[in-house]
């Protein structure tokens, strides 16, 4: 059973379809990269896996299990599957440490000593040593998007989205987020990673996908995504960014 | 001049005839300001929390509230509960507690938008970020959104206090003793200080006013570093 099964999504935002006929199977511990120019529907496609985003029509599968279905809490569903933003969202007015910790504390009923443990352990493997009761805003860019990751990691997720974890990071920031991907990877994480970071999607991707009008245009391995794209728009995407 | 009148009647403006008699003066203008900026606060958070449901029928009724109180003299608020209290309660409410309900009402409007404000100008990533962690919105709400927000509220809402520091003057005309109405007896009783007499007042009210707003621009800066940035 494929971890997370997306069949013939379809989204509209008022009259306009950002998510035309979207067909998908992620299997446990799988990458998938999601590239794609902007306004293709890549960020609204791997929100809608989380509910963040609605969507019309279609189903999603966690498990085997609907997502949509009534016995499927939203709340408990976003427990196992932990979303990583472009623009980090950590707290401003709590610190790393209790960034980390609020979501085991408050929705799993964790106690604290414990999820702190848990918490410092999780900074640690993200390589924020020590700076657990600084706040957001004394660290750099890539720091706390890499606590972003930690907060998501606290609630052991079966699966991780990533939405543009480095679009807003300067450049020499990049690759500090992009090791804790790829560690993450090699550890056996189910991905979905919505990102630009070609260098990134070659080496630790299991497969590519393309999307460009709410559509997926092409699908591969990273060796054939990169060799020889089959689609037109593939090509000149490629061409845009490499 | 006869800054002796002002002098041999200064405890009377400060707080009126207490110990002996009932609290007034200016003392009695800050308990006013004090308890209707309390009373205020909880009802504009439940207002204001009301205004952003999705759910119309709690939406309503605080987008009405909020409305009509905007839209209407506080002096006419005043009047209007203090008339009104004999047919509510069947009998006459004290002066002081029908202007106080009037405070209430009316700067809880206010305080309900700056709430409003308050929530909506935090980046919307907040609630995503916490909702995404599994957080029920009621505890995003608590735990995430309200602390931050709470937080940017306090220079307008001490704004909002040094407005009805002010406008506690207004309860005069119901006859409760507060700086006002005190001035004013001893402006009648002895009439060759009014000039005097209301230099004092005007005073007294601008020292508590400038004190709160220099504590407030204190405050901002302090809390200012906790903002989020990313907008």
């Amino acid at each position: 059973m494929a971890m997370i099964e997306i069949r013939s999504l379809n989204k509209w935002f008022g009259d306009f379809q950002v998510l035309k006929n979207v067909n998908q199977s992620v299997e446990k511990g799988e990458v998938l990269v999601i590239c794609g120019p902007s306004g293709s529907g890549k960020s609204t496609f791997i929100r809608c896996i989380n509910r963040l985003e609605d969507f019309q029509q279609g189903a999603i599968q966690l498990e085997g299990k609907d997502i949509k279905s009534p016995e499927m809490n939203v709340n408990t569903l976003r427990t196992e599957i932990g979303i990583v933003f472009q623009q980090f969202n950590l707290y401003p007015h709590l610190t790393v440490l209790k960034n980390v910790t609020l979501a085991p504390i408050k929705v799993k009923k964790v106690r604290r000593e414990e999820a702190e443990t848990t918490a410092l352990q999780l900074l640690d493997r993200v390589g924020i040593h020590d700076q657990a009761l600084k706040y957001p805003a004394e660290l750099s860019g890539g720091q706390q998007q890499r606590v972003a990751i930690a907060r998501a990691l606290a609630m052991r997720p079966k699966v991780m989205l990533f939405d543009e974890p480095t679009s807003a990071l300067d450049p020499e920031m990049i690759n500090e987020v992009l090791n804790v991907m790829k560690d993450l990877a090699r550890d056996g994480m189910t991905m979905l990673c919505v990102t630009h970071e070609m260098g990134f999607a070659r080496e630790v991707a299991d497969r590519i996908i393309f999307m460009d009008g709410g559509e997926i245009l092409e699908e591969a391995p990273p060796s054939e995504f990169f060799k020889n794209p089959r689609h037109e728009r593939t090509r000149a995407f490629l061409k845009e960014i490499l | 001049m006869h800054w002796d009148v002002v002098y041999n009647n200064l405890d009377y403006f400060l707080w009126g005839a207490f110990p002996k008699g009932p609290l007034g003066g200016l003392a009695m203008s800050i308990v006013l300001a004090l308890l209707g900026i309390f009373g205020a606060f909880w009802i504009g958070l439940a207002a204001g929390l009301m205004r952003l449901s999705r759910n119309g029928f709690v939406r309503w009724p605080a987008t009405v509230y909020i409305e009509v109180v905007r839209g209407t003299p506080l002096l006419m608020l005043i009047f209007w509960f203090y008339f009104l209290a004999p047919i509510l309660f069947g009998h006459t409410l004290p002066a002081a507690e029908s202007a106080l309900t009037s405070f209430i009402v009316f700067t809880g409007a206010y305080v309900a938008e700056i709430v409003r404000a308050g929530v909506l100008s935090l980046p919307r990533g907040q609630m995503e970020a916490a909702r995404g962690s599994g957080l029920s919105h009621v505890q995003a709400m608590s735990h995430v959104i309200l602390p931050q927000s709470l937080r940017n509220m306090i220079p307008s809402f001490v704004n909002q206090f040094v407005s009805l520091t002010k406008d506690t003057s207004l309860a005069y005309i119901i006859g409760v003793d507060e700086l006002m109405r005190n001035a004013t007896q001893v402006n009648n009783r002895t009439y060759n200080a009014p000039t005097e007499i209301f230099i004092t007042v005007a005073v007294l009210y601008f020292i508590v006013c400038f004190a709160l707003t220099s504590f407030s621009r204190r405050l901002e800066k302090h809390i200012m570093r906790y903002q989020a940035r990313n907008r």
